[in-house]
């Protein structure tokens, strides 16, 4: 499965400055893997030391946040775009 | 001599100078400014502060701008005795802190955009925006036409009228977007970055954020220089509430005052209460929720700032509350027969809070407790379809004004 995931400002050093990268995955945890892999860094960027998505990184598949979905065990088929969105504060 | 020493990541502490940055680079945690409190310390005193300009610069010293050219006129709104109120609700010492009449667009918004602006001219930008729930897009519109900065704002679609309008009238670019402000933001989130634009919730965000500390500088002057025992706030992100909490505690850390004991209580609207929610089950972590609330200004279903709004609450000892659609738009109507303040569905939801706290003893009678008025019902009248008396409809003839009017007194 060939996905899109954007890439926010603050991690794109890992990419040479993409803002758009793509990797092949079945689920949320094994994109996350193969960035790794492909782009190193974004792991520990991402996980936190149990492996748990850190509190204040928001994953999007296709503009849903994956906590509605399956969290990291959410699927993934041809063409998803997944955006990695950091959390911002407002309202009221 | 500088009185900000720069930003510091609230999750892992790394530092970053000052710059338009919010996210920490290695965990996304969010950054904050980091005074010289030592420094400032030196400078502040309660003198300088009571003659300084009777608006929310009046605390330049504790803001994170070196030189305010923006919203010159934001904050130092009234703080009034809630008696009528205050005898509803069995409180003798109840107060209200009023941003409803907050100069320019009548919300606590006015706040901290006018930091955000002065910083944003500071940095140099010429273009500002923001993802809004409507009180925010209105006084960035007004204050960059003060400014005379290029404006965009971005709201969901199905704001109040009155709001959209509320913002369209200084005429910036009004966005409004499909979908909820979640949505909102998570788009802004995703195109702030390559704009080179202040997205004042943004990249501007850690200065931004600060102006609300002012909402307990202001109380605590107000007070006599000294902290409530008990404070009633509103939250969506969590900010204003976590940022109340920090500027009392500066306030003693500078010297200003002694002690803090005060309790902070939050409010939600039970139709988008994720911080409640996980206060209420025990968790130190959010779950997002899908928003469905006339609360619109409140109904963010993925807080950024509501783990440390959990936090201020397990340090301060206080609790969380939430309430209904229904109770929220007769708490708007209590505030307004007892102390003549039309606020808007967050000031409801406070009021609601606040009732259903002291019904449950969570006040002592004689504290001082402040409830944070935080935007103008004049705003959302559409919200009060249906729940008010209607005008008693008459000729112009005595014989009308007997029958319809007197004989019904």
């Amino acid at each position: 499965m060939a996905i899109t995931v954007r890439v926010p400002t603050p991690l794109r050093r890992l990419t040479n400055g993409q803002g758009e990268v793509e990797v092949e995955a079945k689920t949320v945890r094994e994109a996350i893997e193969k960035l790794e892999e492909q782009y190193p860094g974004f792991k520990e960027r991402l996980l936190d030391e149990k492996g748990e998505l850190r509190r204040f990184v928001n994953l999007y598949l296709n503009d849903e946040d994956i906590r509605f979905l399956k969290g990291a065990d959410t699927e993934l088929k041809d063409g998803d775009v997944l955006s990695i969105v950091p959390a911002i504060a407002g309202g009221v | 001599m500088a009185k900000v020493k720069g930003l510091k990541c609230r999750e892992c502490g790394r530092e970053y100078p000052v710059e338009p940055i919010h996210v920490c680079e290695f965990c996304f945690g969010p950054l904050e400014v980091v005074y010289d409190y030592e420094e400032i310390r030196r400078n502040i005193s309660r003198d300088k502060i009571e003659n300084g300009p009777k608006s929310l610069w009046r605390y330049v010293d504790l803001l994170p701008v070196e030189n305010p050219t923006v919203g010159l006129t934001a904050g130092f709104t009234p703080l009034k005795k809630a008696k009528k109120l205050g005898e509803a609700l069995g409180l003798r010492n109840l107060y209200i802190k009023d941003d409803s009449v907050n100069h320019p667009t009548l919300s606590f918004k006015d706040r901290v955009v006018s930091v955000a602006i002065s910083k944003a001219k500071e940095f140099g930008f010429d273009t500002a925006a923001c993802a809004s729930t409507g009180n925010l897009a209105n006084s960035v519109a007004a204050h960059c036409a003060q400014a005379g900065l290029n404006c965009f704002v971005f709201i969901p679609a199905n704001l109040e009228t009155q709001k959209i309008y509320g913002s369209l009238v200084f005429n910036p670019t009004v966005v409004a977007v499909e979908g909820t402000y979640d949505d909102v933001n998570r788009l802004c989130s995703e195109i702030a970055n390559d704009l080179g634009w202040a997205f004042v919730n943004i990249n501007i965000r850690p200065y931004y954020a600060e102006g609300s500390k002012t909402l307990a500088f202001e109380v605590v002057e107000q007070l006599g220089w000294k902290a409530p025992d008990a404070v009633v706030a509103p939250a969506a992100s969590g900010s204003l509430y976590t940022k109340i909490w920090k500027g009392l505690k500066e306030m003693k850390e500078v010297g200003l005052i002694d002690e803090v004991n005060t309790r902070m209580f939050g409010a939600q609207a039970e139709g988008c209460s994720p911080i409640a929610q996980a206060w209420k089950e025990g968790r130190d972590f959010i779950k997002p929720v899908k928003p469905n609330t006339i609360a619109k200004s409140i109904a963010i279903g993925n807080p950024a700032d509501g783990i440390y709004a959990l936090q201020t609450t397990r340090e301060s000892g206080g609790d969380w509350e939430t309430a209904t659609d229904e109770e929220i738009i007769e708490a708007m109507k209590l505030l307004a027969e007892t102390e003549g303040i039309f606020t808007e569905t967050a000031g409801g939801t406070t009021i609601a809070v606040l009732k259903k706290l002291a019904q449950k003893g969570a006040f002592d009678p004689d504290e001082v407790v402040v409830a944070y008025i935080t935007g103008n019902g004049y705003k959302t009248l559409e919200v009060l379809d249906g729940h008010l008396s209607q005008p008693v409809r008459i000729e112009a003839t005595l014989k009308d004004f007997k029958e319809k009017v007197l004989a019904k007194v």
